[in-house]
Formats: structure tokens, sequence, C-alpha cells
């Protein structure tokens, strides 16, 4: 039997107001195992939880029931007194009269009579109570980004300086991200290469980061603190540590026609190619699909001009595992595929295109080294009509576009057609929209300068249809302001197309046991408290795979990720949470059950020796409980046919005896 | 004579992080409802077994809500998806039994839902208090 205290407090007149404490303290005194219980006014102050310290060792107290605001608010309060007392801090239980008693009733008999149950409830729970005591588990003072975008390669400098190892995996022969293709960034109008490529070269020369490019992860095992992650480096024919960059295989290489992709498939690459001039690491890759040495093995001439003799056709895959303490996710965005949006006409007319694409077409390093052409003839175009939330806060269209809004779309659009208007003022730009959302610092400004000083014409209405006609497009749309239709005749269309998570990040959630969004975003732990961290503990969320963002944002949030990654490393040991699962060896009969709901493969079987009758040896598959990957969520106690599984801190039978009392 | 009122007893077992989180919301904002409801916590709506809705029948509950987070949003990723399957099953067996459907309610609620909180309990609360006593149940042997 267990020597109770029942503390209750009055909290002021928050509880005391609507609860006799003086009749509950008394109730509850006359309750089995109950030693000693008492009222006061501030139960949570200095003075209050000198009387409990004073109760435990007075009374010998083992166990403690305090009825008072609610667990979530001061529960750890608690645990923090009783053990400072000499006692288990899981030795303690709350009774919650205050958010659940006090605060809704309004009469005094019936708050009263309530607050005695509850106080009850604790006390049957107490009563079954065990100590518990945490686990521990080292940490790998080492991190994992995934992905090296700018938000990345953020999260990754601002670990590494911090004096923590850290790699990045990227699957692009480059770093860099989306970033690195964009020509100039909103409001400020700063050239994205120039703030971004001195990054890039700190990441290739910070001691503490290694880049694993044009790799993937290809497996995730572990737990916080204890991460052990398989990462395959593609083969990319190129000995990395020898080329040197040079780039006369890529001058050289007789395939010519390969599509781009860094310029979106507008112009052509060779099959042996280093992405762009400033690409970290700055190695040239061969593209399997296309190489003829490789698909025939009859050419060879990157190996004959490479002077490094880099080049080695027999590379194959080469798979790596590492242990890591903390993951980053940092697997970014893509813009929403065209092709189920034959309204604008995407597919039959090279001249409709995407707002990267148009990035692309202004940037001076793009296809067209930064003249701004037809990419149909190349004519320089006169009259541009660009098209917001292309597949953005369309619910209507959900199978074809996205719900929310992309966020960053009206600024770049703005910002596409301010460029226009200053390099080319005889271009004629106009942009149809739904609303103009411009919240952030300087972005009003930025979209007012648009309209007032570059003369950009902005018509709220939608488009419904773009046709081509001979070198023309014709443009439909609707003026709601005006309240009439449309018709203009285009020679360039831009589409804002909306932004989704990248492809990769709906396996690697499952990988990492992170959960998602119904849009394959990453969820965080809270929404407003814990933006950055994932609700499993150990992986954190950096960028656009947790929702659209735009660069600041993007690099904000890569450092608080990179903030709470240190936090993490920092520590030497993890302390667990007590209340994990826990198998009963002599019931379990090894079925798997468990195993099976686990969110968190914390099960795994073992076969056991057990003694068996006249002195044999059985030999019986039984279910081993990691208490360090456990969470505690106690699912598996209910798919447990045999009842072998129980939770601490919260068994069946304490439940069942809260049960008990409330329908007493 | 007197007739006292009769006053169902309910249990409603709330998941730590959405439910839980909720009901102290309901509280904060002050949002009222009726004192027969005594919230139970657990970690996650999963860790409720079916077994502990029968146990409350049996001692003489008269209804039992079970709360959780939001389909997709649980903090343990899938626990809510195996408590929708289990409930619904436990449900259509004590419909089976003959015990009425409305005795027993799996709601989901998240921490930002102290009115959705309030609101259910204030629905449920009525709905259990026009069946009145479950007697069907109920364990006699259990109240010496």
């Amino acid at each position: 039997m267990q020597r109770i205290g029942v503390f209750v407090c009055w909290c002021g007149s928050n509880i005391a107001g609507t609860v006799d404490v003086q009749k509950v303290s008394e109730a509850l005194a006359k309750e089995p195992g109950v030693v000693h219980s008492v009222n006061y006014q501030y139960m949570c102050s200095q003075a209050g939880q000198e009387m409990i310290k004073n109760a435990i060792k007075e009374h010998k107290l083992t166990g403690i029931v305090v009825c008072s605001c609610s667990p979530r608010m001061h529960e750890a309060t608690f645990r923090k007194t009783a053990q400072a007392a000499g006692i288990n801090p899981y030795m303690v239980e709350i009774a919650n009269i205050r958010e659940q008693c006090s605060w809704i009733h309004k009469d005094m008999a019936e708050g009263t009579e309530k607050a005695i149950v509850l106080g009850r409830t604790a006390i049957a729970k107490v009563q079954l109570n065990a100590p518990l005591k945490p686990g521990e588990s080292p940490v790998t003072k080492r991190a994992l980004v995934i992905g090296g975008g700018i938000a990345g390669i953020q999260t990754a400098l601002d670990i590494a300086d911090a004096g923590f190892e850290v790699d990045i995996v990227e699957t692009k022969p480059t770093i860099g991200g989306k970033m690195a293709q964009l020509d100039k960034t909103f409001p400020t109008l700063d050239c994205a290469a120039c703030i971004l490529t001195p990054k890039m070269v700190d990441v290739a020369q910070h001691e503490k980061i290694k880049i694993y490019s044009y790799s993937e992860v290809e497996s995730v095992k572990g737990f916080v603190g204890n991460f052990e992650v398989t990462i395959k480096k593609k083969a990319r024919f190129v000995k990395e540590d020898v080329c040197t960059g040079c780039g006369l295989c890529t001058e050289k290489c007789p395939q010519k026609k390969v599509p781009n992709e860094f310029n979106l498939g507008m112009d052509n690459r060779r099959a042996i190619y280093i992405p762009f001039a400033q690409a970290v690491p700055k190695v040239a890759t061969i593209d399997a699909n296309y190489c003829t040495m490789l698909k025939t093995g009859k050419c060879g001439v990157c190996s004959k001009v490479c002077t490094a003799k880099a080049i080695d056709y027999t590379q194959k895959d080469e798979f790596i595992t590492e242990k890591y303490g903390a993951i980053v996710a940092a697997t970014g965005f893509n813009p929403i595929s065209m092709d189920k949006f034959d309204e604008f006409a995407y597919s039959q007319s090279k001249d409709v295109i995407t707002s990267l694409e148009f990035e692309r077409l202004m940037n001076a390093a793009g296809p067209t080294a930064g003249k701004l052409v037809r990419p149909s003839d190349g004519v320089h175009p006169h009259k541009i009509v660009f098209v917001q939330c292309v597949g953005s806060r369309c619910s209507s269209c959900a199978e074809k576009g996205k719900e929310y809004c992309s966020k960053i779309c009206c600024m770049y659009t703005a910002k596409h057609a301010m460029l226009t208007r200053d390099k080319y003022p005889d271009t004629d730009v106009t942009v149809f929209y739904i609303d103009v959302r411009t919240p952030g610092k300087q972005f009003d400004e930025f979209y007012r300068r648009a309209v007032e000083d570059y003369g950009v014409h902005y018509i709220k209405g939608m488009v419904g249809k773009v046709s081509p006609e001979g070198n023309k497009l014709i443009v439909q749309g609707s003026d709601l302001i005006a309240n009439k239709q449309l018709k203009i005749e285009a020679d360039l269309v831009v589409l804002a197309a909306a932004i989704e998570p990248d492809k990769s990040a709906r396996p690697l959630a499952t990988m990492l046991t992170a959960s998602m969004d119904t849009n394959d975003f990453f969820t965080e732990a809270h929404p407003k408290l814990r933006p950055v961290e994932s609700p499993t503990a150990g992986i954190f969320l950096s960028g656009a795979c947790q929702g659209p963002k735009d660069i600041p944002e993007t690099v904000s949030q890569a450092g608080a990720a990179a903030a709470k990654v240190i936090g993490l490393l920092a520590k030497d040991k993890l302390v667990g949470n007590p209340c994990v699962a826990h198998s009963d060896e002599m019931m379990c009969n090894g079925c798997s059950s468990c195993e099976k709901v686990c969110p968190y493969g914390a099960i795994t079987y073992e076969n056991k020796e057990f003694r068996g009758p006249n002195r044999t040896t059985l030999i019986r598959r039984v279910a081993q409980v990691n208490e360090a990957v456990c969470q505690g969520c106690g699912c598996c106690t209910v798919a447990c046919p045999s009842g072998a599984m129980d939770l601490k801190g919260f068994a069946s039978k304490q439940i069942m005896a809260e049960v008990d009392a409330i329908c007493k | 004579m007197q007739v006292k009122e009769y006053k169902p007893k309910i249990v409603a077992f709330c998941c730590n992080w959405c439910s839980y989180a909720g009901a102290d919301l309901a509280g904060s904002n002050r949002l009222s409802y009726p004192a027969e409801v005594k919230v139970i916590r657990v970690p996650c709506s999963c860790r409720v077994n079916p077994m502990f809705i029968l146990r409350a029948f049996q001692r003489g509950a008269d209804g039992v809500i079970l709360c959780g987070c939001h389909p997709g949003d649980c903090h343990y990723t899938s626990g809510n998806y195996y408590t929708r399957r289990r409930m619904a099953l436990l449900f259509s067996m004590l419909d089976y039994l003959g015990i009425e459907k409305e005795r027993t309610r799996v709601e989901w609620v998240s921490a930002a839902e102290g009115a959705k909180f309030a609101a259910t309990m204030n629905d449920f609360v009525a709905t259990v208090t026009a069946l009145g006593e479950n007697k069907r149940l109920e364990d006699l042997r259990c109240k010496k």
C-alpha cells in the first residue's frame, strides 16, 4: 500500500472560486492509502512546494496527488519537487481540477463533487504507480542534411560553425538547388548567384562539412541520437578526387543532344557535363542514359582528352553507411507539372513558359545569355502576359492543382514584370491575378513600384484560355473590376505554376517515420511553438519541404533548424521518456502483432531460453522493446492478444482503476 | 417527494497531444460543459483498449467517448487510424448486443479546438441523458 499525500491547490480564486477546496481535501483524506491531505493557496509557489517536500519527509509519503491545474502546466514542476524530496518523480499524479473543473463549472456543489471524483481517480492511479527511470542513450555528434539547396546549405553551415560534423546528401551533381537557377531575388533585386555561390564555396571549404553529391538516402535505421543511414553514391563515372573541373571533356563530348535540366530543357548539354560554372563540387558527371561509350562501348573521347585521367567507365554505385545524431530534411520544392493545364496551351506552344523557365531566359548564364526572346523563333516579345495562381488556391481543381497558396508567386511575378520593363521598356507587360499577396518586409512597396513606377498592367481576374494563332498567343480572360471579358494578343505567356514538395519527400518521410500533411509537406511538431522539428524526435525540417517559403524565410528556418540540431548534438546523453512499452516475457508468445502496429520499429524479437517442465529448456520467441526508440503511444498494448504488452505510467491496470474510480 | 434529477456518468478518454489539450483550452476559454464528463488522459487514443470501454459500462458508466487527434495528425503518426478501426469493430459489437449506438462515440478534437470539445461534450451528455441509464451492460455485482 502506498502512503499517499494529497495537495489541493486553490490557485487563488481560480479553483477555490467554484470548488470548496476544504471539502475536497477532507473528502480525499478518507480515501484508501491517503495519510496526509491539505489545501493551500498556491501549490506551485515556493512555499507550496516546500510544503510538499516537508510532508514527504514528515509522513514518509510514497505517492503524491496534486489537485491543481492541468498536468500540461505543472506536472514537471511537481515531479521535480518530489524528486528533490527523495521520491521518484513518476510517483506524482495530477488531478486537473482547474481547466477541466473549476473553470468550466459555475455551481460550487457541482464543481466540488467533480473535483472529489477527479482527486479520487488520481489517487486510484497513483496507488498503482511504480518508480520509473528514464533510459539514457549516447548521441552521435554528427548531423545529416538531406538536400543541398539554400535551406540545406544554410543549415549545414550553421551546424558546422558550431563545431559539429555535417554531411550533405544531394541528388544532383551539384549543390545549390533552385536558388542557383534564379536570376534576381525579390524584393532587393540581388543577383541570386552572387549571394548563393559564396555560401556554396563556404560549404565546399568547410572542414566539418562533407558533401555527398549525386547521392541519395537509401535507408534510415535507428532513433534520435543514433541514426544509421545508408547513402547511395550514384556512379558518375568520373573520379571525384581526381577531376579538376577544367571542363575540357564537356566541350569535346560528341553527344551534344542532351536536354539541359539546369535550363529546364531549353537548351542542350553534352553527355558529360558540369551543371553550371560555379557548381560545387566542380566535377564532371557522365549521364549514363546518353553516353555513347557506356551504351555501345565505342567512343571514349572524354577519357582521351582528360589530362587528369579522371574518367572511369567502370565505376559502380557505392553504398556508404554512416551514423548520425540528427537528420535535417531540406528536400525543397518543384513547380507542378503543367501537363494537365491544357487550357494554357503549355504543351502546344513553346512560347507558353513557366516562371522558372522565364527565370532562366532572363539569366545571363541561361540558354539565351540573358536575352529575353521567344523560345519558338528567337524574336524579342513585345507583349507578355503573366498568369498568376496556375494550380495554386485551386480547391475546385484539386485533381490537377493545389488547394494552398504557393506564397512566392505574387512576388516573383512582380519581379519578372519589373525586370522586363526595366530591361525592355518597349515591352508591354500584363499580369492576371486573383489577389496580390505581399506580406513581408518591403514586399508591398516592391509590388507598388511595379505598378506605379514601371507601368505594369495588373488585371484582377483569371485567364480562361490561351490559344496559339499564327505566331501570336490569344489570351482570353476576365477583368473582374471592369466586369468584362478580355482578349489579348500576346507574344509570350508566363505561367506562375504552383509549387509542390519534391517527389523524394514522400519516400524519405516513410524512411524517417516523419509525418506529412495531405499535400506531402512535412508536418512540424507544433505549428507555432515547434515549427522546425518533426514530431519524430531527432528529425528537423528546413525550407520549403515544410511549406511554401521564400528565400529569407527559408534561411531563417534553416538557421532555426540548425540551432535545434546543435542543441541536440551538444548533449552527451539523451534522457528518454520512461513511459514506454514493456513486454512481459512470460506471457508473450512472439506473435508479432505488436511489431506490426509499432510506428517506430521499436519492437524486435529475440529467442530466449526459459525453464520448461522437468528441467528442460524451452526456447521461445519473445518481444523486446527498445526503450530508446519507443515513444510510448501504447498502440502495441491493445494489439497484444495475450496481454503481455503494457505501457509504463499508463498501465492497463492504472487506466482501469481510473475508470472504476470515475464510475464509483 | 422530490425526484432526483438524472445525471449520467460519462467517461471521456482523451489523447495527451490533441484532445486533452483541447479540453484544457475549453477550460481556459471558460466554455462550459456538464460536470458529468470526467476525462482520463492517455498518451494516444490508440492506447484505449476496447476492454476499458467495456469496463466502464460494466462499472455503470452511461456513455463513453473517445477523443483523439484528427486523422493524419496523430502525434504517433498512425495511432488514431488503429483507434478508428478498433472502435468501429467494438461499436458494431455493442450494437449487436443491443447497446444504443449513441452511448459510444469517437471524436477528433485538435489542441486548437476547445470550442469543439465543449460542443461535443454538451451534445454527447444531452444524447446520453435522453437515453437514460445504462442497464444492459452494467454489472450489479460491481455495486456493493
